[in-house]
């Protein structure tokens, strides 16, 4: 009887698809964390195939950060302060868009895309301070490129955060999947500048 | 004519009016405007698919220009300073111009509508990532034309052939963000991973491996984009860029691009035979297992097997090599094995698309073996031209797989159907061309022929008769080649409107 009922009955709508933003923000995200820790693999190859020197503390190390370039502290610390910090900004948003409350999300996300300008002005801060060529040697040009590459994975956030936020402002609160996704993608671009900042910066 | 087939073929989506036809120019650039901005699945699939068999052409071309070439040792007709270039445009091609591309294409095409979705998720990017690969594999073609790519005397082309590489990488990135989202997000309610059909799986599996695996290569290739156009201080120039990348188109990661080719035998036994799948988890297992290649990709690390030492010794040599060599092999034997027995528990008929996506894994499974004898250090393999005899049967063979798809799926998108003795036809022939063009590679590798050169190489063995074979392979596959995209786009534009002549899969 069952049986006949389901033959007769018309088919229903077909339900939308579930947490596709958040699905594919996902691929996105594990090929950059491949991209980030892919490009720091080969960064640690050339600085174990470089030679080794004795350091200023007597120490041997290896010869990769020539011994005239001053990494500048300051500006890489509160590069990565600013990087874990700015995650708050993004689940804030998840929060705020949950109580539908418009004004706090588009807040969150503005405070979001302000600080991750500010990011990459530190950035910036650190090739001004660092004060090197691209073609000054090996190093130069693989530092330009890593550090280059998470600057433009950075640049795409704050646009994601742009988008995010318009929307935030335009009222679209109920689609909480876009604020859950700019938040994911926010932690990956904090985890990839911390694991760039202990590379590059504190294991130079 | 192939723009204008294709629109032909998007009239049968959206059928005229009984005795209208459309003719006039207005109506034509509508159709082909309909089908560049496209977002429907199954037309961002097949042009995936019809760009990947013309790349074929031009690899098959390329294979057999160089296997002539090979044949008189001592002399060369074409540009000695261009055959280094043929052989990168060659390796490149083979694996993003074809192999990954018409696999994806495939899976483009036929999964939305298997998991029980509308269409492909995040449509724009697949047609984007289309886009990205098409423009990519051109400017990588160019580059080389015009004296760049690696081994390249123009600087500036250099450049672009890397640019074409980013692009087409970002492009093959795209497109495995759609698939796999489609599969993990946009399954109808109800219906597991588990449960899903075994080409989504595979297309699962394979877009999760890409993802994980192509933004390494991505990021070798920034670094090294970079270094070229920057006096060349870290990677030592455009000699030395292949030593770099080369892996991305080599074994093992071909295995990586080739997992949708064994999803389709895995998903067309059961089919053919009519019944469910017997020991369906240990298929799925057996799927993931290709998956394992990426362990060793990402690492951009070998692992050989050497025969010396005492018994430790060899266990520890031996362990890693497994890993990495063996599991891949380990795990399309699994599926060939339960997609026999499937077969042979099930009902028995000729099911015409399962021949060549039956031989075409074969063939990829005897690219895999190759590979596994490669990392054995006594097999004395390693830099000859038994790497590259793989790299065919693995291309070729996933291309087979392909050709045995749209068979099955082609009438899903047009209501027409390829004749099964095209089918067969293009299949026998082949597996010949792919047989012909590998096997003498792999013979001439224990000869020690060395590999990417065409010249002064000397060894006992008939190498003027091997190379001749190989070479007659190739031009037997650029035939097979042009036969199948003419055979399949008319039959699939102006035959009948039948519908499937095998059914059921859908």
């Amino acid at each position: 009887m069952e049986a006949t009922l389901e033959r007769h009955l018309p088919a229903g709508p077909q339900p939308e698809p579930r947490h596709v933003l958040l699905a594919a923000t996902s691929a996105v995200v594990a090929a950059g964390t491949m991209l980030v820790f892919g490009m720091l693999g080969m960064w640690f190859r050339f600085r174990d195939a470089a030679p080794l020197r004795e350091s200023s503390r007597g120490k041997m190390i290896r010869d990769w950060l020539p011994a005239d370039i001053p990494v500048p502290e300051v500006a890489t610390n509160t590069l990565m302060i600013t990087m874990v910090i700015v995650c708050i900004m993004p689940q804030w948003a998840v929060y705020a868009a949950k109580r539908r409350d418009a004004q706090h999300t588009g807040l969150a996300l503005a405070i979001t895309m302000f600080l991750g300008i500010a990011a990459i002005n530190a950035q910036i801060a650190v090739y001004i301070q660092m004060g090197m060529g691209i073609v000054d040697g090996p190093y130069q040009t693989m530092f330009y490129t890593v550090t280059g590459t998470v600057l433009a994975l950075l640049i795409g956030g704050v646009g994601f955060s742009v988008v995010a936020m318009f929307r935030a402002f335009a009222g679209r609160l109920a689609d909480r999947e876009v604020f859950v996704a700019h938040a994911l993608y926010w932690y990956f671009l904090a985890a990839a500048y911390l694991a760039l900042w202990f590379v590059v910066y504190v294991q130079k | 004519m192939i723009v204008s087939v294709l629109g032909d073929m998007s009239a049968v989506e959206a059928p005229p009016v009984m005795g209208a036809v459309s003719t006039s120019d207005t109506q034509r650039m509508n159709g082909v405007g309909a089908w560049i901005t496209t977002t429907d699945h199954r037309r961002i699939g097949r042009m995936t698919i019809v760009a990947s068999a013309l790349w074929l052409i031009v690899v098959t071309s390329l294979g057999a220009l160089l296997g002539i070439e090979r044949v008189a040792s001592s002399s060369t007709f074409l540009p000695a300073d261009a055959i280094d270039q043929m052989f990168v445009l060659m390796q490149t091609l083979a694996s993003f111009g074809v192999l990954l591309p018409i696999l994806f294409g495939v899976a483009v095409a036929t999964v939305p509508t298997q998991v029980g979705a509308r269409t492909i998720a995040v449509p724009r990017v697949a047609l984007l990532g289309f886009y990205a690969w098409l423009s990519g594999v051109i400017v990588m073609a160019v580059a080389i034309l015009a004296n760049g790519g690696p081994a390249g005397g123009n600087a500036q082309m250099v450049d672009l052939f890397m640019i074409g590489l980013g692009t087409t990488i970002v492009g093959l990135l795209a497109i495995a963000v759609a698939l796999f989202t489609t599969v993990a997000a946009s399954r109808r309610s109800g219906l597991s991973l588990v449960d899903a059909s075994l080409l989504s799986w595979s297309s699962l599996v394979g877009s999760v491996a890409v993802l994980v695996s192509l933004p390494v290569l991505l990021g070798t290739v920034v670094y090294v984009a970079v270094d070229l156009h920057y006096d060349s201080l870290a990677f030592g120039g455009a000699k030395s860029v292949m030593s770099w990348i080369g892996w991305g188109f080599t074994q093992p990661q071909t295995f990586v691009y080739a997992i949708i080719a064994v999803g389709l035998l895995a998903q067309m036994a059961p089919s053919m035979a009519a019944r469910s799948q017997p020991l369906r988890g240990a298929m799925l297992v057996g799927i993931g297992l290709v998956a394992a290649t990426v362990v060793g990709t990402v690492t951009q690390t070998s692992q050989t097997f050497e025969w010396k030492g005492s018994l430790g010794d060899k266990l520890d040599s031996f362990v890693p090599y497994a890993l990495y060599n063996l599991l891949p092999v380990l795990g399309t034997a699994v599926v060939i094995l339960l997609a026999l027995l499937a077969v042979k528990g099930g009902e028995r008929r000729l099911f015409v698309p399962f021949v060549p996506v039956f031989l075409g894994v074969g063939m990829v499974f005897t690219g895999m073996a190759g590979n596994a004898i490669v990392h054995i250090d006594s097999a004395g393999v390693d830099g000859t031209v038994f790497a590259e005899g793989a790299t065919i049967y693995v291309v070729y063979g996933a291309v087979l797989a392909a050709w045995g798809a749209v068979a099955l799926y082609g009438p899903n998108w047009t209501s027409r159907s390829i004749p099964s003795p095209v089918v067969l036809g293009v299949s026998g022939l082949g597996v010949v061309a792919t047989v012909l063009a590998g096997l003498p590679m792999y013979v001439a590798g224990f000869a020690d022929q060395p590999a990417a050169t065409v010249s002064d190489f000397v060894y006992s063995g008939p190498k003027e008769l091997l190379n001749a074979v190989s070479a007659a392979g190739h031009v037997l596959m650029l035939v097979v080649t042009i036969a199948a995209v003419l055979g399949a786009l008319k039959a699939l534009s102006s035959g009948p409107q039948t519908g499937s002549e095998w059914g059921g899969d859908r």
